[in-house]
Order: C-alpha cells, then sequence, then structure tokens
C-alpha cells in the first residue's frame, strides 16, 4: 500500500533543464525515484545525470514506449499551463507542479482538466511529494542524504500548505520515534489540486498510515473543508493540526508567506480556522514540538475502538 | 492588487457594462466642472482602497456644482482609515427604484469561478449571505468549456426573479464573468447594481481585485488605466523600511531576502521561508516577544543579500538584538545565511555575539554553518531545539539584556571569554570564504 507514489512509479520532469530541476532530478534519483525521462522544448537528445531529454512529453512516449505515472513540472509561471495540459493529454495521471506564481485562472483550468481527464494534480508552489526510504517527487526535503535524515518511514501521513514545514514536521515526527508514510507538500496557492479533504480518502486506504498531522495557515476554505469530511466520514484516523500565522487575524487583506494566505473574511482567519478543526475533534498544536505528544493521545484513544473515531472535546 | 472605484469604472465602460456618469477630480474646481457636466444631482467619493467611506464621511451629495466643490475640498482632505484619498469621483445620483449585488469571485473548494447575486443589494454581501441565505443565487462556471449566459441566468432565477428583470440582468451578469476571466480578476463585483425606475439596469459602484501574478500579462489594461508598475496597492502603504527590504530582495536575483513587515517591536527577525517565517513570527510573540519586522529569506540567497536584509533590521531603531531563524533548510544553505548575518553585524561594528541573539537554521550545510558561528561565540541550534523553543531563547535574551543592561550572561554561549576583538579579527576571512 502506498499513497500517491511506490517503488514501481515512473516519472518525468518537464523543464528539466532548469537550474532547480537539474537539482531536482540528481536528488530525486538519489534517493531512488524512477525519473524515465525530461522535457525541455528544443533541447532533445541531451541528457541531464543520465536522463534523456525530449522535445515534448508525446516524443518522450514514443521513444520510451510508455506513458509516465507522473510529471513534475518546474516550468516558468507563463508556460505552465502549457505544459501541464501536454501532461495530463498524453495520459499521465499525477501532476506535480512546483513553479510559483502562476495566475489562478491558469490553475482553475489545469485543476479542471485535470477533474475532466481522471488525473490528480499536486501544487502548484509545492515542493511535491515523499514516500520515505522509497522514492520521492519533487524538491521536497532536499538532496537525498538530508531528506533521509529528516524523513523516516512510519506511520504519519502529513499534509503542509508549506513546503519547508512539511520537512519540519516530518523530521519532528521521525525524531519522536513515529516517522513518515507519506509526506505532501500541498502547496501555498489560493487555489490548488489536492486539499486535504481530497487526499484524505487515499491515507484512509493506506494500511501504513495511522494518524495525519496537517500544516495550516489563514486564508482560504481548506481547513474547513476538512472539517466538513472528517464530520460526514467516519474516518479511522486521528486527526493534529498546527495553525501558523495567527498573528495575521490582526491584518485583514494582507497577505504573508504564501500566496493563499489572505485574511478577507471571518472564515479565514486562524482563530475560526482552529475552532472549526477542533470542532471536528481534530487536535490543533500550539508548538510544532507538541504534535508527536497529541499524535500519540490519539492514537491510544483510537486503540481499541475497532477504528470508531473518539470525539474528544 | 485592488482598483480604485474611478477605475473600476473604466474597466466596466470598457465591456459595455451601463454605469452612472461619472468623472474623476484631483481638485475641487475639477469635481465641480464635472458635476456641471452631469448635470442634476450628484454623488462626490472619495477615491480611497478601504472600506468604510461612507460612515467616516467620504461620501456626500450634492444638488448644485458649487456644493459639488464644497465637498469635494472636504472629501480631498480626509484620510480615511490613514488612506490618503486619490482624489474624488463625482458621479450623477440614479434614481433608485431597487438595488441588487452582483459578483464574481473564486470558489477555493470547488477551484472555479463563481457567481454571487443577491436581490438585497447595497449593504454587505457577506452579512446578506448570513441573514438572508434565500436572497443569495450562486452558481460556478467553467474554465475550459466556452462561457454561456445560461450560469448567470441560473444564479439570478435562484433569488426568485423572473420576467424582464431576469434578462435583462442576465447579460450584464455574464458579461461581469467575461471581465472576470479576460482581466484576471479575483473579484468583480458591482453593489448595488440598481434598477431604475424606468425599469432598466446600471451599475452605481464598482470593486475589483487583479491578480498580482497576472499583471505581466494585464500590461495593457494596467497601462490605460495609468496604473504604475511600482504600485502595490497593499491594504496598507509601504513604509520607507518595507520599500528598502524590497529593493535589497529586487536588485540580486539570487534568491529571496525580502517580504519586509515593519512592525514596532525590539527583536528583528531574520527567518524563513514562507511557512516557517508564519509559525516563527507566532512563536516569537506566543513567548512574550515584540517582532520588530516580518521577512522571509529563502531559495538560498547570496551572502551579501543576506547580509544586505540583516543590516536592515539591525539598523531599524529600537531593534536590540535579532533572531536568526528557519524551518530545516535543504535549498538554502545555512552557512551562506551565518556568513550574511555575521558580515552585516561586523560591518556595522556590532559584536555578532552580543545582537545575534540565537541563530536556529538547520539543514543544508549545517556543519560549515555551525563552524563559523562559533567562531563568532554566537549561539546557535540545530534540530534538536524546536522553532519556538528557539524563539523562547531570543525573546528571553532580550528581556535579560533590557532588565541588566549588560551582555548576555557568560557560559550560555560557546566562545562567550573570547574579546570581541579577537573573535572579530577573522571576519573578512569569513565573510569572504
Amino acid at each position: 500500500m502506498s499513497i500517491l507514489i511506490n517503488e514501481q512509479t515512473t516519472f518525468i520532469v518537464q523543464g528539466i533543464t532548469g537550474r532547480e530541476a537539474v537539482n531536482l532530478t540528481r536528488e530525486c534519483l538519489d534517493y531512488g525515484s524512477n525519473i524515465i525521462g525530461g522535457v525541455t522544448p528544443g533541447r532533445r537528445g541531451r541528457e541531464v545525470h543520465g536522463v534523456p531529454v525530449f522535445d515534448s512529453v508525446a516524443q518522450l512516449v514514443e521513444a520510451t514506449g510508455q506513458v509516465p505515472d507522473g510529471s513534475v513540472v518546474t516550468v516558468p509561471p507563463a508556460f505552465t499551463r502549457d505544459a501541464v495540459f501536454e501532461a495530463i493529454e498524453a495520459g499521465v495521471k499525477l501532476v506535480v507542479i512546483v513553479t510559483e506564481r502562476i495566475p489562478r485562472f491558469d490553475v482553475a483550468q489545469m485543476v479542471e482538466l485535470a477533474g475532466l481527464r481522471g488525473a490528480r494534480i499536486i501544487g502548484p508552489n509545492c515542493l511535491g511529494l515523499i514516500r520515505p526510504g522509497v522514492a520521492k517527487m519533487g524538491g521536497i526535503g532536499g538532496p537525498a542524504r538530508d531528506a533521509a535524515k529528516a524523513y523516516g518511514a512510519g506511520s504519519v501521513g502529513v499534509m503542509s500548505r508549506s513546503g519547508g514545514m512539511t520537512t519540519e514536521i516530518s523530521s519532528t515526527l521521525t525524531a519522536a520515534g513515529l516517522g513518515v508514510s507519506t509526506a505532501i507538500s500541498i502547496g501555498g496557492d489560493a487555489i490548488i489540486g489536492s486539499t486535504y479533504a481530497e487526499l484524505m480518502p487515499l491515507f484512509e486506504a493506506d494500511e501504513q498510515t495511522q494518524a495525519i498531522v496537517i500544516y495550516s495557515e489563514p486564508g482560504g476554505r481548506m481547513e474547513a473543508e476538512l472539517a466538513r469530511w472528517v464530520t460526514e466520514n467516519n474516518s479511522r484516523l486521528p486527526i493534529v493540526a498546527f495553525m501558523a500565522g495567527r498573528f495575521m487575524d490582526e491584518m485583514p487583506g494582507m497577505s504573508f508567506g504564501h500566496a493563499g494566505t489572505i485574511v478577507e473574511g471571518k472564515a479565514d482567519t486562524a482563530a475560526e480556522k482552529i475552532a472549526r478543526l477542533e470542532a471536528a475533534g481534530i487536535a490543533v498544536a500550539q508548538e510544532i514540538a507538541e504534535i508527536p505528544d497529541l499524535v500519540r493521545d490519539r492514537l491510544a484513544g483510537h486503540a481499541g475502538a475497532g477504528g470508531a473515531r473518539q470525539v474528544v472535546a | 492588487m485592488r482598483f480604485f472605484e474611478y477605475e473600476s469604472r473604466r474597466i466596466l465602460e470598457r465591456e459595455r457594462i451601463p454605469i452612472t456618469q461619472s468623472g474623476h477630480a484631483n481638485t475641487p474646481e475639477e469635481a465641480k466642472r464635472i458635476a456641471a457636466e452631469v448635470g442634476g444631482p450628484v454623488v462626490i467619493k472619495s477615491q480611497v482602497l478601504t472600506g468604510g467611506r461612507m460612515k467616516a464621511g467620504g461620501v456626500k451629495f450634492a444638488d448644485t456644482p458649487e456644493e459639488c466643490e464644497a465637498h469635494a475640498r472636504d472629501i480631498l482632505a480626509l484620510e480615511i482609515n490613514g488612506h490618503a484619498p486619490r482624489g474624488v469621483l463625482v458621479a450623477a445620483k440614479a434614481p433608485i427604484a431597487h438595488e441588487y449585488y452582483a459578483g464574481v469571485i473564486y470558489d477555493g473548494v470547488r477551484k472555479l469561478p463563481t457567481f454571487v447575486f443577491s436581490d438585497m443589494g447595497g449593504i454587505d454581501i457577506e452579512e446578506v449571505a448570513e441573514t438572508h441565505p434565500e436572497h443569495i443565487g450562486r452558481g460556478h462556471f467553467s474554465t475550459t468549456l466556452p462561457h454561456m449566459d445560461f450560469r448567470a441566468k441560473d444564479a439570478i432565477a435562484q433569488t426568485g426573479l423572473t420576467g424582464r428583470d431576469l434578462t435583462r440582468l442576465t447579460p450584464i451578469l455574464s458579461k461581469l464573468a467575461r471581465l472576470f476571466v479576460k482581466y484576471d480578476m479575483t473579484l468583480a463585483e458591482i453593489n448595488p447594481l440598481v434598477k431604475l425606475e424606468d425599469g432598466s439596469f446600471i451599475a452605481v459602484d464598482a470593486h475589483m481585485d487583479m491578480e498580482n501574478e497576472a499583471r505581466p500579462r494585464q500590461k495593457a489594461l494596467l497601462a490605460e488605466l495609468g496604473v504604475g508598475e511600482d504600485e502595490t496597492r497593499e491594504a496598507r502603504e509601504a513604509t520607507p523600511f518595507e520599500i528598502e527590504g524590497e529593493r535589497i530582495d529586487s536588485v540580486d536575483h539570487r534568491g529571496v531576502a525580502g517580504n519586509v513587515t515593519e512592525f514596532d517591536g525590539n527583536l528583528g527577525l531574520v527567518i524563513g521561508a514562507g511557512g516557517g517565517s508564519l509559525t516563527l513570527f507566532d512563536a516569537v510573540r506566543r513567548h512574550g516577544g515584540t517582532p520588530a519586522n516580518y521577512c522571509e529569506i529563502g531559495g538560498n540567497p547570496s551572502v551579501s543579500k543576506a547580509a544586505n536584509l540583516t543590516k536592515l533590521v539591525l539598523q531599524k531603531p529600537g531593534v536590540e538584538k535579532i533572531a536568526v531563524m528557519m524551518s530545516i533548510v535543504s535549498n538554502t544553505r545555512v552557512d551562506i545565511v551565518a556568513r550574511g548575518v555575521i558580515k552585516a553585524c561586523v560591518e556595522l561594528g556590532f559584536d555578532p555575539a552580543e545582537k545575534i541573539a540565537i541563530f536556529r537554521i538547520p539543514g543544508a550545510w549545517e556543519e560549515e554553518g555551525f563552524k563559523i558561528l562559533e567562531r563568532y561565540g554566537v549561539e546557535y541550534a540545530d534540530r534538536s531545539v524546536s522553532m519556538h523553543e528557539a524563539a523562547r531563547i531570543a525573546v528571553e535574551k532580550v528581556a535579560t539584556d533590557a532588565v541588566d543592561g549588560a551582555a548576555p550572561l557568560p557560559g550560555e554561549q560557546p566562545g562567550a571569554e573570547q574579546p570581541p576583538a579577537e573573535r572579530l579579527s577573522g571576519a573578512g576571512e569569513v565573510v569572504e570564504g
């Protein structure tokens, strides 16, 4: 069982000859990921760390004789939509969009197309995902040696609106002996391909995952959506949340940290989100260091409950 | 990026949505002239990017051009929520039969743009949604399929409207959706959208926000409206400190060392990255500290860029110490940030061991970074010290200093026994190396 990636998952890197993409390719290869090719228009015939480069996804599919399972897209914002459409129309089912500063309309279009074609988007403005000890897709955790240090295999699924905090939280869970099943940097934009609630069923179906930790920020309705999902579904997974950016509640209309982080109305505030999460039985940590104990408490609460969710006031 | 009402009106005109006749004036004389041109009663509105204009006295009515001139003089001199107005709008006062609300926004959960329509216009739409949800019509529309008017019609019909009102309102709401898409808006609203006594509809006020990310491809519209490339249109105008932070970030393309926001505390923050900064800013306040600023470092900035940001923070009046903290880094190099912050201290004549309350950046190249910090006697922490714990240490040091008026306690930092002069002697080597 696994979430989204496993030992066999093949993927490509679009924009592979860019500086960031070259590093990312090296890191993923070192970590054990199967990168079968890369795309940069006009660069056919080159290699990046031994990975063959093609002009188009179609060319890559023809040359390798297979449709890759996934793609990591790292092209500039003005060209991202085209690259993502290209991947999805070629049959790629998992697209990780690293690029930030993509106009929201373009994101909505990419997500809508993915929905029509049965593909999934992670991001934009994310570092990708990692299954500790197995594979990583994207820059998450950095070089293989660093990623190995921060991400130990274990039982907790991590979803985070911040790429860096995905690693900080995973490192804390690893140091505490809990470890991570799959960690997903879901992206910091106002519209993202996969929200907490949309990824929950995948973790739910993953035997390795016993609990969930999320990192949240003010702005948007993603946390309310998760709270609703938890209330409506009898999930076996206890959830612990951390809410950053509480100070932003005093500064409506200003954006900090990520594009999607802005307090526009009452429902966007950290305080309101915390209230909603807690009302749904989700524990909200005051500090990162509290997370492992909260996870353990929740796991103890669930033990022997036959999978039924125990609501703690 | 927010538009002023007079700009939003021009966008509506451009897209052939009917709107009351109006003009923009920067002087009372201009306002008078526009009132004479418009003829009849007018409304004079302060042009500010903040709410509560009416309450603050920024909206007034006049029956004659002379009265308009007098009101314009008052409004032009009136600051609203700290915003000086960018002129006034003088618009014809419409004979209102009924007020509606028409808006288009994104729904982040469904990930599609959505219509919002109400037959209770002229008041805050969020309030209507809470108190009279049955008076709100909604409907998503596709970003990939061709635009269809029926989506707008459905949203309007949900409020119970039918007959000519429905058929006349549909093209207005539909056009609003088209311009929302065409100009990369994140909000386009007409409130109120007014039904006149003759049964026709006309926009009386408009509010639009364009996404910053789309500014490069909306250059033509922005140029037409006269919006400068340096106009940020943030909720709060940038301070000189913030503008300098922006400059430091933009002159060097390597990595990010910016997104500076000014606060009035005594602990300077050199923090990163996006989520890490949010977490650390909260952490400082949670432990009773008062941050002097917010900022973000990420993407591996150069030594000089990190140093310039640090200098800016160090030189801010009221800053006693700085805390250099980040979540675990993989792209940004610990040693480069360490060199940058030490270089800043040394070049300003400060002892890094005294000025840097804590350095907590674990991750890439940390061994090299920690070695440098050790040489300068700066207290540092690896990932075994949590972000909140690091923030607590920094806050405590500032507080202790304020009480004792002295340097940090001996033994608290490695290398504290060395005299500052000796430590500084190796500065050039470390900074260049």
